[in-house]
């Protein structure tokens, strides 16, 4: 372990802050899966990846990370920022005209990091097949990492990519699902139900591993156990359960916060729930 | 009139297959993707010479769009095949997202493209193609005339770092251009000089242009005639320098009026030289089951249109 879990969930804490912030500070953007997903990218950038923050596009013997579900860029911006990518300060930009920080994550501003622009869903988890495939002609035996969205899941485009990768064996492959139930127009379970998800994966010949995204411990052990899976001819999913507005509890539960901005009295109730530990930007 | 022979006709889609085969021994990054239409795109050759640089990704052209854009991350130059129809419109937000705005070095190859696809009919032949694709900001969009052209656009596109969409067809058609040619992109190709009327023409109407200038000749029409193969980014001077001394235009394509080549034509000249203009395009339709001959005839885009539009254009010279 590089970090304790404690120090872990301190990191989570301040990316928590700054997704409230600079959702805030702009009054747009979507902070439910981004505080849904905050321990799942402190894991994987703090303790996970094998990356650099000396950012190349082809990013060579390095892990690589894609984010298919691109609204919920608050958090993969912030975690880029501590873990070093640029500096934090550049949060402040986020969503305002001339920022490298766009509504959704793009390359098209050159922004450290970001390798493809997300945003329009379902696109994610062929990108990263394509670059585990380049990886593998290249010798490279790094891992790509992807993060999708469950609601994305009714594009069908996934089911194309995921028939595709464990047909080709592409085994160097670790895509995480944000099982958080919740979507725009309300539950998934309303909306258009998932169901199974681990047995439809399954069905498509991938080894699906579960952890809970709000527990340290258990995203950081299931990655973990997620890379031994690697290299044996199969794609590994790790459907990964987790609360849309995990950390603040009146976003907590609901669809509600999928895409609205707290108010200034909302925004200082979030805050006094979560600790400032590495500095606000 | 310059003569142009030819001594045998091949499928633009061959040039393609000739093309890639070409430049993945070059350039051991260049990789190849299609979507199940492996013999239709002619990539035999690529992929019994480089079956690791090869992916099939069945019947899934978003997922090859995809995983195309990925490919170039591991500084791969991704050339994906399918038909036109199914390379453009099926795709257009993943080429929109994952290619154009993020600006990633993938060869879209379309075969297949217009009316000349023949008996499959509509659902196949696409007329939109062209139009779709120039509007994506930074997207290169090539429509080469024969197997020779084709062939080096292919072996061109490989050395060029950026999208590019290249939009070949089915039928024989003669082959005329040098074999030996350097394809410069964006670069016009001045087929015939000559002073009464500008006829500018891209993909298989470059031959039916040919044609039409002969027989223009006989009816003692001096007809320049420009083969404008990168639709864009477009030779602005070339068109400029002709239609100064002509005065007049004919664009010629084997697409709807409604985005095409033509249009951009007088885009160009609207803004810089106002000019009368015909378009030689299909008139905002679909097209139908039938031979290519039957149906390039019916939806008015063969030798005899052009020279009716020529004769039209010029009775609108001031």
């Amino acid at each position: 372990m590089k970090h304790t879990i404690k120090e872990l969930e301190d990191i989570a804490s301040q990316i928590r802050r700054d997704i409230v912030r600079m959702v805030h500070g702009c009054q747009s953007g979507h902070p439910g899966a981004s505080l849904g997903c905050t321990d799942f990218f402190t894991a994987l950038y703090f303790e996970v990846m094998n990356h650099k923050t000396d950012f190349t596009m082809e990013g060579a013997g390095e892990d690589l990370f894609f984010l298919s579900n691109g609204h919920i860029s608050p958090v993969w911006y912030s975690t880029l920022a501590h873990a070093g990518y640029f500096d934090k300060s550049e949060l402040a930009t986020f969503r305002k005209l001339d920022s490298r920080l766009q509504g959704h994550p793009t390359t098209h501003e050159h922004l450290p990091g970001i390798r493809v622009a997300s945003g329009s869903l379902g696109q994610g988890l062929s990108v990263a097949i394509g670059a585990a495939l380049a990886k593998k002609l290249n010798g490279d035996k790094s891992i790509i990492f992807a993060l999708l969205g469950d609601g994305e899941l009714q594009e069908g485009q996934n089911w194309e990519a995921a028939m595709f990768a464990p047909f080709n064996k592409v085994d160097h492959l670790i895509a995480s699902v944000d099982y958080n139930g919740q979507q725009i127009d309300g539950p998934t379970s309303k909306v258009l139900a998932l169901d199974d998800l681990q047995a439809k994966f399954e069905a498509f010949g991938w080894h699906v591993i579960n952890t809970d995204g709000n527990d340290m411990q258990s995203i950081v052990e299931g990655l973990h156990y997620a890379k031994t899976l690697t290299g044996k001819g199969k794609p590994i999913l790790n459907l990964m359960s987790t609360q849309m507005g995990a950390g603040v509890d009146y976003m907590m539960g609901t669809h509600k916060w999928h895409g609205t901005a707290p108010n200034d009295e909302q925004l200082a109730a979030a805050l006094a729930q979560l600790p400032e530990t590495l500095g606000d930007y | 009139m310059k003569k142009y022979t030819y001594t045998e006709k091949k499928d633009t889609r061959s040039g393609f297959g000739a093309g890639l085969h070409e430049a993945g021994k070059k350039n051991e990054n260049v990789v190849a993707l299609c979507a199940d239409l492996v013999g239709s795109l002619k990539m035999d050759a690529f992929i019994k010479d480089f079956p690791e640089r090869f992916t099939q990704v069945g019947i899934a052209e978003a997922n090859m769009i995809g995983i195309a854009a990925g490919m170039t991350i591991g500084g791969k130059i991704p050339f994906t095949g399918t038909f036109a129809n199914f390379s453009t419109g099926r795709v257009y937000d993943q080429i929109r997202q994952s290619v154009a705005y993020s600006n990633k070095n993938v060869k879209i190859c379309a075969s297949h493209a217009g009316l000349t696809l023949g008996e499959d009919g509509a659902t196949h032949q696409i007329l939109e193609d062209i139009g779709l694709m120039k509007m994506l900001p930074g997207m290169v969009v090539i429509n080469p005339c024969d197997y020779n052209q084709t062939k080096a656009a292919t072996m061109a596109i490989a050395e060029y770092e950026g999208p590019v969409y290249l939009r070949f067809g089915r039928p024989v058609i003669p082959v005329f251009t040098d074999p030996d040619q350097k394809f410069e992109i964006g670069k016009a190709w001045m087929v015939n000089e000559g002073t009464d009327v500008t006829i500018i023409a891209t993909g298989h109407m470059v031959w039916k242009a040919i044609e039409a200038g002969e027989k223009l000749a006989e009816l003692g029409i001096d007809a320049e005639i420009i083969n404008i193969h990168t639709i864009k980014p477009l030779d602005d001077e070339a068109i400029l320098k002709s239609v100064k001394k002509t005065g007049c235009v004919v664009t010629c394509e084997e697409h709807n009026k409604f985005g095409g080549l033509g249009e951009s034509v007088a885009r160009l000249l609207t803004t810089e030289l106002p000019t009368p203009q015909e378009f030689v395009a299909t008139n905002d339709t679909f097209g139908e089951s039938g031979t290519p001959d039957q149906l390039m005839a019916k939806y008015g885009l063969d030798a005899v249109n052009i020279v009716e539009a020529v004769q039209k254009v010029i009775g609108r010279k001031k």
